[in-house]
């Protein structure tokens, strides 16, 4: 299938929702609405041959409205072909439809999206930060934020944080009871410290 | 003695019920790989999940790199960005600079002259071979095999010394100019370029004859971590990894850019997927570039390597000392940038990791409104948790020495 009969195609299935193909430079810009662009990604890959979402990225239009833009560039490696679809997205309702079921590429394509402009995907299994850390209070990509950066605080380390709690030395950091009967005695860790606590009690 | 024989006392039985009541097994240990451990090729962390030995969860965590690429870029002129590209995937630096010129001429709407395409493809086809050298050399480093590092050390090192030849600069080039190039090829370069053309298959061989039938090695590799054809396609692989797994994609032939289609190579796939296929597309593909490069250096047109646009073009510095219209095209190209128009592109390159592309908007003026890099080692690490299930720790170094990406241009 061509590129313009893919288009048709596209066209006469999603008649209200797609916008005529702008051309610039031999490439097709198609905008699609924002309800319908799930729907529209599963019918180009299933129908138009369009196996590999090549890129996905965020763009912010600051002073227009709609302010923020997801762009999403397919390919088809049947006949070569490249398309455009292009959706707007509202400031004050940031939130698209995920294309993570569709493919799976998308995951962390929407995660940098979201972290870069705050654009939230709906069904994405897992929207989180990617490049920046969890926690970090602004999106950078946005127009409004400054070239310089703004101050903010570093991630909490993961024993800061509690995630890891650091082994009781007991002596040493390679203390080994050889013979003792669990693992956990033979080689006393964290969790020695409630062992002991036990000990202690069964001894009394 | 004691504690021995109470040990003995526990019977089979009772350690089935240990079991059963999850004392014994069921035991899952988080462990880190990272932030900079040296097989993972930059600072890259990857939280394991084991069973035992055995890997049931894995999680990638990226962007210790990130540096905001493209935040500076919509802060600066097209011509200015060029140096950030060299940063991008640094094991192939002239790959990344040919790249991004062709994505803003693609805007321009401008061609280069065929000089100026042969030298960018002779530029291409170097990186690819210096990128592959590295990642083979790595691999089969991080496998145990550290004498084919040095091997293929020793040939990068000429390819560097070719780079400086041709700019100046070894590591970060920064060669190619919107429009054209920094300077034109010297005459010198030619003969040199030939000469490691001629070297080079002997080190390749030497290299097969290490690896590629090697016991430990194909045991290491041969059906591990096999990626199907349609899980490629759907995690958007490109590159060597997309091409292992059997599927025929390269946009130098694709969609050829730079006059590609003028030159005769072939692509190597594979047909299983797994990461002995990958580590042999990339041994093929670097005999495919020398190919590429003979042909380029035998076909080496003569005439101006700049494009005649005098709006985007910096002129020649000695002309821009002596005369008037060249000096005011030098003040307005530098100091407000190339007057781009508006509208908006994607142009992507078969770099030796993958597809690399730029989508640009272009509100018309010297610089991006967007610049969106489209980096292949972003999109190949995404792959690691499909890859990684169900192997060993050890399995672990042999598939991310495989998946070669490289965190400057993943984290950007």
């Amino acid at each position: 299938m061509t590129l313009p009969q893919a288009i048709e195609k596209l066209q006469t299935h999603f008649a209200a929702a797609v916008s005529a193909p702008v051309e610039f430079r031999g490439e097709f810009t198609v905008t699609v609405n924002r309800e319908q662009i799930a729907a529209v990604c599963a019918f180009l890959k299933a129908e138009c041959d369009f196996a590999m979402l090549v890129d996905l990225s965020g763009v912010d239009n600051y002073g227009t409205d709609p302010r923020y833009a997801v762009v999403y560039e397919l390919c088809s490696l049947t006949d070569r072909s490249h398309l455009r679809l292009k959706v707007s997205v509202p400031e004050d309702d940031l939130l698209v439809d995920s294309v993570t079921g569709v493919w799976r590429t998308a995951d962390w394509h929407e995660r940098e999206a979201f972290d870069m402009f705050g654009i939230r995907f709906r069904n994405h299994p897992n929207l989180k930060r990617i490049l920046m850390w969890d926690g970090y209070p602004y999106h950078p990509l946005r127009k409004d934020f400054p070239l310089a950066g703004l101050p903010a605080e570093l991630p909490a380390t993961a024993i800061e944080a509690g995630q890891v709690q650091t082994a009781s030395m007991n002596g040493g950091p390679f203390v080994t009871a050889p013979g003792a009967r669990t693992a956990a005695r033979r080689e006393p860790r964290q969790s020695d410290t409630a062992l002991d606590r036990q000990d202690n009690k069964g001894t009394n | 003695m004691g504690t021995i024989h109470e040990m003995e006392l526990i019977d089979s039985a009772a350690r089935a019920q240990q079991a059963l009541d999850g004392e014994l097994g069921g035991e899952r240990m988080i462990l880190n790989m990272g932030p900079s451990h040296p097989s993972t090729h930059g600072v890259f962390r990857l939280v394991l999940e084991l069973d035992g030995e055995e890997i049931s969860n894995c999680w990638p965590e990226i962007g210790y790199l990130h540096r905001g690429d493209e935040k500076i870029a919509e802060n600066m002129t097209w011509t200015q960005f060029i140096p950030y590209t060299d940063r991008l995937d640094y094991l192939a630096p002239l790959a990344n600079n040919v790249a991004y010129a062709y994505a803003v001429e693609k805007l321009c709407g401008i061609t280069v002259p065929p000089r100026c395409q042969h030298i960018r493809v002779v530029c291409a086809e170097l990186a690819r071979i210096s990128s592959h050298l590295l990642g083979i050399g790595a691999m089969s480093m991080d496998l145990g095999a550290l004498t084919v590092f040095l091997y293929t050390f020793q040939q990068r090192e000429k390819i560097y010394d070719l780079a400086e030849l041709l700019c100046g600069a070894r590591f970060t080039t920064s060669y190619t100019r919107i429009g054209g190039l920094a300077n034109d090829m010297p005459a010198d370069f030619i003969p040199m370029c030939r000469k490691f053309i001629a070297d080079l298959p002997a080190t390749i061989d030497e290299v097969d004859k290490l690896l590629t039938r090697n016991k430990i090695f194909v045991e290491r590799n041969r059906d591990v971590a096999v990626l199907s054809r349609a899980d490629a396609i759907d995690f958007g692989a490109t590159g060597p990894i997309l091409r292992g797994s059997g599927v025929e994609w390269d946009i130098r032939k694709a969609r050829p850019y730079g006059g590609y289609e003028n030159f005769q190579f072939d692509i190597p796939t594979g047909t299983v997927g797994d990461c002995m296929d990958r580590y042999l597309v990339r041994m093929e593909e670097m005999r495919q570039s020398l190919r590429i490069l003979q042909q380029a250096l035998d076909t080496m047109p003569g005439g101006e390597w700049n494009a005649p646009e005098a709006k985007i073009v910096l002129p020649e510095k000695k002309a821009v000392l002596t005369k008037m219209e060249e000096l005011i095209h030098h003040f307005i190209n530098v100091t407000q940038g190339i007057n781009a128009p508006a509208g908006e592109v994607y142009f992507s390159a078969e770099n030796p990791k993958g597809e690399l592309g730029f989508y640009i908007i272009s509100k018309g003026g010297g610089t991006p409104h967007r610049l969106k890099i489209r980096a292949p080692s972003f999109v190949n690490l995404q792959l690691v948790p499909l890859l990684a299930k169900g192997h060993m720790v050890a399995d672990m170094v042999a598939i991310l020495g495989s998946l070669d990406f490289v965190m400057g241009e993943c984290d950007r």
